[in-house]
């Protein structure tokens, strides 16, 4: 009862102090509840000024900043723990619920939505966007140049093959995913797009088969067993697909400047 | 073929319903099985068929199942028809328990014999489901006769039957029995046991209360002790009629 | 009769070749059946051998195991209204093979996954068989049959949530609709063989089933042992149903469309409809699959779907003229 009484002091401090604070100035309590944006929220923010990041973000099966991700408190993407935290800024992803989003809304919070990035040009702008909702401009400018120096020392020669991304349940990944850009980058030619997948979506197993492709790359799996990751054990996969199939991994997940080890990954 | 039940009894729900039974069947013999409801009248026929656990012996049970069911047919109270099958198929399925299975030239014959005597010629390809109470009951009556038994046992044959129905049926179990098979049956109706039985069997809590011909067993203190009931008997030129009063 | 099993087998090869035909890839044909006989490493022979050929072994042994079991619990229970998959007996299959997948038994010996759906099937066939056995009426049927759908139902949706692994709670819907897709020649070495025992078992009741159209006293007086033909029942389903589950899901209303539509053509005996139903329900499942590609090629449309499409009117109406205390 009583760390109840001082939380909601503390919140009610900080509210005040959020209230006090001029328009346009930098926000000192962010929260971000995105795994995509947590990871660009670390980049970028100040020391002390991110105070909360998703709970996926420490999970090192999906995010390449886990280590860093475990220094901080975790959320688990509902409104009343957010609420609790008492942030002047909450990062969401556009995907993240919308009961969420507008209740925290509701009680006064700004909520910024960030859009997944699906390719090169939309990872810069993620980045300059996180720049401005942080107020680190600075900082954003020199992460931009560095992601743009080491995109261009990744990418492949153009034309190594024709490679194919196969996912459980047989899902696939056109030109317009950030996967496909990544395999693009490398200098692979995806099959999907010799059956007319540009998103995500089904691509049958004879069709990949018979499209016999010089790279296999297929998603990571996870622990236990499940009946939609069974397709990539299937024989006639390892019959077709050359020895060294390569698997996604958490650089693949996110549109941040972590992509350029998955297009180094596939060298 | 002689059925010797002995020390017959049955306990059903944790309930004696049948006390040391002892009976001798010979062949040639139409044995009317009679008594209230209840009396055990279905247990003993049961019993003797060995198709519920029972204690004492019984000639027919102690034989194994293929044998035993080529030396008796039996007609359970329930004229039980599952599947819209045909009269012809219905017949035919009394030669289960013989090595052709219903498909050999001596299921054919016996097939053929069981119709004609039935007189089901007419309905042969008929559904059995679709024809009246009695036909079917005629049907049935002859898919027991394609068995070709020695022996037949029939729980309450002319229950829910016209007269008409029911006279033949009694003509039949009255001929099969001349002809030197053994027939059980249950009978509610005492003047119709007391007129085409060759012998009565009246059975009450169990017990066997009275064994011998019709005028043995339907004495009014034995009835009294029974059925609760008196009876008034008037003799005519075809058998006694027997009024409960 | 014998017109109706030729005319059977006839469509069961038809739609059998139709099977390895059907795909999205849209494969020539003389080549693709040579590419079948031929086999190699090619792209062709590969889809042929690899993806078209199993899944038309398993449209064809799941249909007729289906129809099988659908015809023999309908003579053994003298009801029309059964059926593996609406009475639980498919659900509790695919509940044991969820638990030998989630625990990673199935992972350390392959047979685990049939051994454990074989062991579901049994238990369910067993309730259902203790609950409503030949003398169960239709109600005590249904309701215990909604009773063992509905746990073996709630069993597996809580296996596959607890799983780790985030694509198993989307499972649920493959293993109460069903599917072919994608199956290997692994999960046909894995369901054939007990599935063929299972027919054989069930096959041997057909007399005692016959049988049984007059009563189960009637049938046990003609020499049917009651006992050994509820053990060769229950164990011919769960040796068909285990497996079949295992591999391809719960697909429903097979067992219970097929007997019903043949019935009038082998003259009700259910000694010449197990065999009629075993050839239906192969016949009827090669064209759900069939269908399922060519009707939404880009979908895994679930069998199951086409399959109650089909069914469940036939259901309504079948409770409809028992209600009516009509006889099928």
């Amino acid at each position: 009862m009583r760390g109840c009484v001082r939380r909601f002091k503390t919140t009610l401090v900080a509210a005040l102090l959020a209230a006090a604070l001029p328009a346009g100035a930098a926000p000192r309590r962010v929260v971000s509840m995105n795994l995509c944006s947590d990871q660009l929220a670390m980049l970028l923010a100040a020391p002390g000024q991110l105070v909360s990041v998703s709970n996926l973000a420490q999970d090192p099966r999906m995010s390449p900043m886990a280590d860093q991700a475990a220094a901080y408190p975790a959320n688990t993407g509902r409104a009343e723990e957010i609420y609790l935290m008492a942030p002047d800024l909450v990062i969401a992803g556009t995907y993240t619920s919308g009961a969420t989003v507008a209740m925290l809304r509701g009680l006064g919070i700004r909520v910024e939505t960030l859009p997944p990035a699906e390719d090169f040009d939309a990872i810069r702008d993620a980045i300059t966007r996180m720049g401005a909702l942080l107020g680190r401009e600075d900082g954003a400018r020199d992460l931009l140049a560095r992601f743009d120096a080491e995109l261009a020392a990744a990418r492949g020669t153009p034309d190594r093959g024709r490679a194919a991304l196969y996912y459980a349940n047989g899902f696939t990944s056109g030109r317009d995913t950030l996967a496909g850009t990544i395999l693009d980058a490398a200098g692979y030619r995806n099959i999907a797009g010799d059956y007319g997948i540009a998103t995500t979506t089904t691509l049958p197993l004879e069709l990949l088969v018979m499209a016999g492709p010089d790279r296999l790359i297929t998603g990571a799996t996870w622990p236990g067993q499940s009946r939609g990751e069974a397709i990539l054990d299937h024989p006639a996969l390892s019959a077709v697909a050359p020895a060294d199939a390569q698997v996604t991994d958490r650089d693949w997940v996110c549109g941040t400047p972590f992509v350029t080890r998955a297009i180094r990954s596939l060298r | 073929m002689v059925l010797r039940l002995s020390g017959l009894s049955v306990t059903r729900r944790r309930r004696p319903v049948l006390h040391g039974v002892t009976l001798s069947l010979p062949a040639g013999q139409f044995v009317g099985l009679i008594g209230p409801n209840g009396a055990g009248k279905s247990s003993l026929m049961e019993a003797a068929l060995g198709l519920i656990p029972f204690t004492g012996t019984s000639s027919l049970a102690t034989l194994p199942a293929d044998r035993r069911a080529r030396h008796a047919a039996y007609l359970p109270q329930a004229r039980e028809i599952a599947w819209p099958v045909s009269v012809e198929d219905l017949v035919a399925l009394g030669r289960i328990p013989w090595p052709g299975g219903g498909r050999s030239g001596l299921d054919r014959i016996a097939i053929d014999a069981a119709i004609a005597r039935m007189g089901l010629e007419p309905f042969r390809k008929r559904t059995a489901l679709r024809l009246s109470g009695g036909e079917q009951n005629r049907a049935l009556i002859a898919r027991a006769l394609a068995q070709d038994t020695p022996m037949l046992i029939a729980d309450e044959p002319i229950a829910g039957l016209d007269p008409a129905q029911q006279l033949a049926c009694l003509r039949l179990f009255r001929d099969l029995a001349a002809e030197g098979r053994t027939v059980l049956a249950s009978i509610h109706d005492l003047g119709l046991a007391a007129r085409f039985c060759t012998r009565l069997v009246l059975l009450s809590d169990g017990h066997v209360l009275a064994d011998g011909t019709a005028e043995a067993v339907l004495r009014d203190d034995l009835l009294r002790r029974a059925f609760g009931i008196t009876v008034r008997r008037v003799d005519t030129p075809d058998g006694p009629a027997i009024l409960p009063v | 009769m014998r017109g109706l099993f030729i005319a059977l087998s006839a469509g069961v090869a038809a739609l059998f070749l139709a099977s390895l035909l059907t795909g999205p890839a849209g494969l020539p044909m003389p080549e693709s059946l040579r590419a079948l006989l031929a086999g190699g490493n090619e792209p062709l022979p590969v889809v042929m051998r690899e993806i078209r050929l199993p899944r038309a072994i398993l449209g064809l042994a799941v249909g007729a195991g289906l129809g099988l079991t659908g015809a023999a619990l309908q003579g053994y229970l003298r009801n029309p209204l059964a059926e593996p998959g609406l009475i639980g007996i498919s659900g509790m299959a695919a509940l044991g093979a969820v638990l030998a997948i989630q625990t990673g038994l199935s992972l350390a010996a392959p047979l685990a996954l049939p051994l454990a759906a074989l062991a579901g099937a049994a238990i369910g066939v067993g309730l259902l068989v203790a609950l409503a056995g030949p003398r169960g009426g239709s109600v005590t049927l249904i309701l215990a049959g909604v009773a063992i759908s509905a746990l073996a139902g709630a069993g597996t949706a809580l296996v596959l949530n607890l799983s780790p692994n985030p694509y198993a709670a989307n499972e649920i819907v493959f293993w109460l609709m069903g599917s072919l897709a994608d199956r290997s020649m692994l999960h046909v070495w894995l369901a054939l063989p007990p599935m063929l025992l299972g027919a054989v078992l069930t096959l041997s009741t057909r007399r005692a089933l016959d049988a049984l159209t007059l009563g189960e006293a009637a049938a046990q007086a003609m020499g049917v042992s009651a006992p050994a033909l509820r053990w060769r029942l229950v164990a011919g389903t769960a040796l068909i149903v285990g497996p079949a589950t295992a591999v391809a899901g719960a697909i429903g209303f097979v067992g219970l469309v097929i007997p019903h539509v043949l019935r009038p053509w082998v003259g009700a005996r259910p000694s010449a409809l197990l065999p009629a139903s075993a050839l239906g329900g192969a016949a009827l499942l090669l064209a759900a699959d069939v269908a399922v590609r060519l009707v939404v090629p880009d979908r895994d449309l679930k069998l199951g779907v086409l399959t109650a499409i089909v069914g469940a009117p036939l259901f309504l109406h079948l409770i409809w003229k028992t209600r009516s205390g009509g006889r099928v």
